[in-house]
């Protein structure tokens, strides 16, 4: 369900790493809580990105959502796709709705995050948010 | 107690099946040391005709016999009687605010054409739904705009309303916003070398009303180019909409904002008005207010909705755009009826008709003595110099039942003697060529070196 | 559908197009009186600079156009005059129609607030006479009612306690808003330049003085308070509460949104409220109008007044008003002018014609017909918080969400019965809330309608839960796309 290669946060933000580049987004779980995703807004590139920081925001018809960020580096990509097709943040979050590339600063800071075993297991829990 | 639909019976039979034998058992919460016992000193109870009487009584000490030149910031105009027709019906004045879409479609769909025509009007592409009044309008204005640029300074044209520059600096003072005031020159206009100085890349935006508190028109194009050039937003205020009908809107600005009450909105002592708010799309997840956007429901069926609700209170709570809850449906739904009946040929020569009475009015007060200090043209208000005190002058008028001016001292103290007159379709050539008299009278006297024949003060019968 | 004795009819379903799109050359609403002054051609007085030539897309009809289009329109609208409005802390009563008499007179509807205080005397009376009673209310000693609503009443409010502790050396960081608040209440304290900490409720829904203890650090300037609260529960250690923070040298402000359960029967200044505001367009009967005018009036203590916004409304010696400006400590304006004046008149209008007893018996009836409402559907809706309410009690769909039915699709059957829903998902700290007021505006038939309706779509939701899901069926348009709107949004009628 949840893809292994990612990395979580409590946030429910992804990181996959590829080396020195980190691709992040928003999970499967959060898009359902949210529902209707209708805008995104996203840092641009070259900004700055600090771990746990906000980075941007993730608004439905009833609720807005800030991202934070799993890990620190520099953006290097925005996915733009998302400004005329929010929605795709509900059909396909894990894949063709990722948020943004960064450059890392630091690939070791991923340890402390979520493998998807144990995210399945913390979103499991009642409650959780 | 005729508004209470509960018989006694009821009372008791609610009583029974909460297992209660009084109403004040369901109070006993509460603490005694809190609990109020007494009897409050109010009025009433009054019958409904006794209700007339107290407030027939104080509509009696009144101005409603005078002929009001009075503008300021609010407008007399005649309101249509189709208006308040349908403003009285219950379905609109006392419906709630439109959350449940399929219930309200009524006041959503009017208030898009609202957004519409107020779009329209103003030359921008979107408009929201109405705020409090176009002090707060152009508060808002500037908040947006401190927002979008990341800036903390603005400057102001000091011919904006001075309340709405008191109540920015309300809003603003806890972020330590600079306000900075730009003078105005012999045309009565912004001085746009004095605008060039002060703009620099701190700047959020440059706020300039027009026509102005002097009833002057504003050059739009430089202040734009000046404004942009420094990375500034240009808010353009406008407290007399009616002028939009003849006068170029500002298409160069980023927000028009402004008060819309004299489209059909009572001049009431002050309140409720209707502010409004237009900008550009771009700028639009950043407009403070309602906004009703259309859209279809499961049938395909084109119906309305409060839409980008996430930027509010009641969802981004801390971080809202702004903390407005309320906003002047009514208000602005009478502005929409009174649009709808004058329409695009009405409002024209309505507002030909407001600068054809000003205009002659004007003339013919120079004719008389006095004088118009300011050069730039005027839509239905400008500044008379009287031909002596305008305190004198205007209690003169006051003998002749006509409310002659806002004596413009009272904010600008450089403007001694000066007043501001302003004449709407509400106001006769008879009552003009009155007032023109009063001024006639002053300026020979004051030729002849003569006093003031009537005792000031004094009210002819 | 299911047949119920009394379900609502289908909606008029006519379908009326934009005004723009009924609009066509040549037509005009109005017949202007030609000016009587020589008339002088706009384009030359203005010049070509200056000139506007046409509103483009401005609508052009006639008056019996725009009386049908507006009034179809009308027909849309659920309002109080047609039912029951059950929205918690909204208090959708009755809008007495001698109000919009007196308010339309001409006089008080006409008055200009520049003209001559001299000879606007009725107007001035009109809000002293609205702040005095308001003051008698609430138990406060000073009244302004320049906020245009609840909101800015809320700003004003917290605007002052920053003055008045600036006064007194430290204006402080932080304003305390408990979980359970309305939304206005962390977006005014971020408006004023304040920083919300949300304060955690304890397990009945009040403030918890645990936390209030902790909390109430010497850089909090002051706690944010609704009571009753927006579960409708009496805080009843608020003499308790407010004493903390004033002993932390803080300032207490109460949302008086639901001054309804109060009114004759507790004074916010008694049990130690500093300022607070008050909704004219809930308590105090002026209409909704679809979502305003409102009017916020700030009440405040004695040692707050010197900070009320400027100017006041004033009664000298020989018993003529006036507006006093020289007030050097104000806040400031929050708006141009003095107030929604023609909100104070209905309020005034109302006010007298309750007299004190009336206004007890208000209150007193509005609690009655809450509690009965609850006490009617805690058999078949969770209760989340058992107990007595005031004026308004909150439920939960936590059985019916086990169906896959949130109140949200209970709310939108409710309207099939004829009723407008209770107010969704708020509070927050209630998860699926179900907040219901009645108000006094209710008899005992509809409410026992109402209790009626409400079980019968719980006995739905057992046996057909898809069914509401997809309700309403009745209404004009079904379910909107707020989706799409969202996303791509269509603000205006383009040819």
């Amino acid at each position: 369900m949840y893809p292994e290669e990612f990395h979580y946060t409590k946030d429910h933000e992804w990181v996959r790493v590829d080396g020195e580049t980190g691709t992040i987004g928003i999970t499967d779980h959060a898009q359902k809580e949210l529902g209707d995703i209708v805008y995104v807004e996203l840092p641009k590139a070259g900004d700055a990105l600090r771990a746990a920081e906000v980075f941007g925001t993730v608004e439905s018809v009833k609720a807005v959502s800030e991202i934070y960020a799993p890990v620190s580096g520099e953006v290097t990509e925005v996915n733009t796709r998302l400004n005329e097709h929010p929605e795709l943040l509900n059909s396909d979050p894990h894949g063709a709705a990722w948020l943004i590339r960064v450059r890392l600063s630091d690939p070791k800071e991923v340890q402390k995050l979520m493998s998807a075993a144990e995210y399945e297991a913390y979103i499991g829990e009642a409650g959780s948010h | 107690m005729r508004y209470l639909p509960n018989s006694p019976r009821d009372r008791e039979e609610m009583l029974r099946a909460l297992g209660r034998s009084s109403i004040e058992e369901l109070f006993s919460q509460i603490p005694e040391e809190v609990r109020f016992r007494g009897r409050m000193n109010l009025p009433g109870p009054l019958s409904e005709q006794q209700i007339l009487e107290f407030f027939k009584e104080a509509a009696s000490q009144s101005t409603r016999e005078y002929v009001s030149m009075l503008g300021a910031g609010a407008y007399s105009h005649f309101r249509p009687a189709a208006v308040d027709a349908l403003l009285s019906r219950g379905e609109f004045f006392t419906a709630y605010t439109p959350y449940q879409a399929e219930l309200a479609q009524g006041t959503l769909q009017a208030m898009f054409e609202f957004q519409t025509l107020m779009a329209q009007l103003t030359g921008m592409e979107v408009s929201n739904a109405s705020l409090y009044d176009g002090s707060t309008a152009t508060t808002e204005a500037v908040l947006m705009a401190l927002r979008l640029t990341r800036r903390n300074r603005v400057i102001v044209a000091k011919t904006l309303h001075p309340e709405y520059r008191e109540v920015m600096a309300t809003y603003v003072r806890h972020m330590g916003t600079e306000i900075v005031e730009v003078p105005y020159t012999a045309s009565g206009q912004l001085e746009i070398r004095a605008l060039e100085s002060a703009l620099n890349n701190e700047t959020a935006a440059v706020v300039v009303q027009s026509p102005n508190f002097f009833g002057t028109i504003e050059r739009f194009s430089e202040i734009a180019e000046l404004t942009h050039r420094s990375g500034a937003l240009l808010v353009a205020t406008v407290t007399e909409p009616l002028s939009l009908a003849i006068i170029k809107p500002p298409e160069q600005a980023d927000i028009v904002c402004g008060e819309a009450q004299s489209f059909g909105v009572p001049v009431a002592y002050g309140g409720p008005y209707v502010g409004f708010l237009a900008t550009r799309e771009k700028y639009v997840r950043q407009m403070p207010g309602r906004l009703v956007g259309q859209t279809v429901d499961t049938e395909g069926r084109r119906g309305f909705v409060l839409t980008l609700v996430t930027r509010e209170q009641h969802i981004r709570r801390e971080k809202a755009t702004s903390n407005i809850c309320t906003n002047q449906s009514l208000c602005a739904l009478a502005a929409t009826i009174y649009l709808c009946l004058l329409g695009k040929q009405g409002l024209k020569a309505l507002a030909e008709h407001n600068l054809a009475m000003a205009h002659y009015a004007a003339q013919r007060l120079v004719a008389a003595g006095a004088s118009i200090p300011f050069s730039a043209p005027c839509f239905n208000e400008f500044v008379v110099r009287t031909p002596g005190s305008a305190e004198e002058v205007l209690l003169e008028l006051r003998g002749e039942k006509i409310l002659g001016g806002v004596n413009l001292a009272r904010f600008y103290p450089e403007l001694k003697d000066h007043l501001l007159v302003c004449i709407t379709e509400t106001v006769s050539k008879e009552a003009v060529d009155r007032m023109v008299r009063v001024y006639e009278g002053f300026a020979n006297r004051k030729k002849a070196g003569v006093a003031a024949p009537h005792p000031v003060g004094q009210e002819k019968a | 559908m299911k047949e119920h004795p009394r379900h609502a009819r289908p909606h008029i379903t006519r379908d009326e197009n934009l005004i723009f799109e009924r609009s066509s050359p040549g037509k005009c609403g109005v017949d202007l009186p030609t000016p009587d002054v020589p008339t002088a051609s706009a384009a030359d007085l203005l010049g070509s600079e200056f000139y506007r030539d046409e509103i483009a897309g401005f609508p052009e009809v006639s008056e019996l156009e725009v009386i049908r289009h507006f009034t179809r329109l009308s027909t849309w609208n659920y309002s109080v005059d047609t039912g029951l409005y059950p929205l918690g802390s909204c208090t959708m009563k009755y809008n007495p129609r001698i109000n919009e008499v007196v308010a339309r007179l001409e006089g008080l509807a006409t008055d200009h607030p520049y003209a001559p205080t001299e000879l606007t005397q009725g107007c001035l009376r009109v809000l002293h006479d609205t702040a005095r009673c308001l003051a008698e209310i609430t138990g406060m000693d000073a009244v302004s009612l320049q906020p245009a609503a609840g909101a800015q009443g809320e700003l004003s409010g917290i605007l002052m306690i920053q003055a008045c502790l600036a006064d007194r050396g430290n204006p402080r960081k932080y304003i305390l808003v408990p979980d359970s608040a309305h939304g206005t209440n962390p977006a005014s304290v971020t408006t004023s330049g304040y920083q919300v900490r949300n304060l955690k409720s304890d397990s009945h829904g009040c403030v918890d003085l645990g936390e209030l203890e902790l909390a109430m650090t010497d850089e909090v300037a002051g706690l944010m308070l609704t009571n009753p609260n927006t579960l409708g529960i009496f805080e009843v250690r608020i003499r308790e509460i407010c004493e903390l923070v004033h002993r932390k040298g803080g300032l207490v402000y109460m949302d008086g949104a639901n001054m309804n359960a109060l009114v004759g029967i507790a004074r916010p200044a008694d049990f130690g409220a500093d300022v607070m505001h008050l909704n004219l367009h809930k308590t105090f009967t002026t209409p909704h109008g679809g979502g305003g005018p409102g009017s916020g009036p700030v009440a405040v203590r004695k040692f707050l007044e010197p900070y009320l916004p400027s100017p006041i409304v004033v009664k000298k010696e020989d018993g003529s008003y006036s507006l006093d400006y020289n007030r050097p400590k104000s806040i400031g304006r929050v708006r141009a002018f003095y107030g929604n004046f023609g909100m104070a008149v209905r309020a005034l209008a109302y006010i007298a014609a309750n007299g004190s007893e009336g206004l007890l018996q208000t209150t007193q009836d509005a609690v009655l017909n809450a509690n009965y409402v609850m006490r009617r559907l805690q058999d078949v809706y969770d209760l989340p918080y058992n107990e007595p309410c005031m004026h308004e009690c909150v439920l939960s769909d936590r059985r019916q969400a086990a169906r896959g039915v949130r109140t949200m699709d209970i709310a939108k059957r409710l309207i099939d019965y004829g009723f407008h829903p209770y107010t969704t998902a708020f509070p927050l700290i209630v998860p699926g809330a179900m907040m219901i007021e009645p108000t006094e505006s209710a008899s005992k038939e509809e409410l026992d309608e109402f209790i009626e309706a409400m079980r019968a779509i719980a006995e739905e939701v057992e046996e057909d839960a898809e069914f509401v899901l997809k309700a309403p069926y009745t209404t004009r348009v079904s379910r909107l796309d707020e989706a799409a709107a969202a996303r791509k949004p269509v603000l205006r009628w383009k040819p």
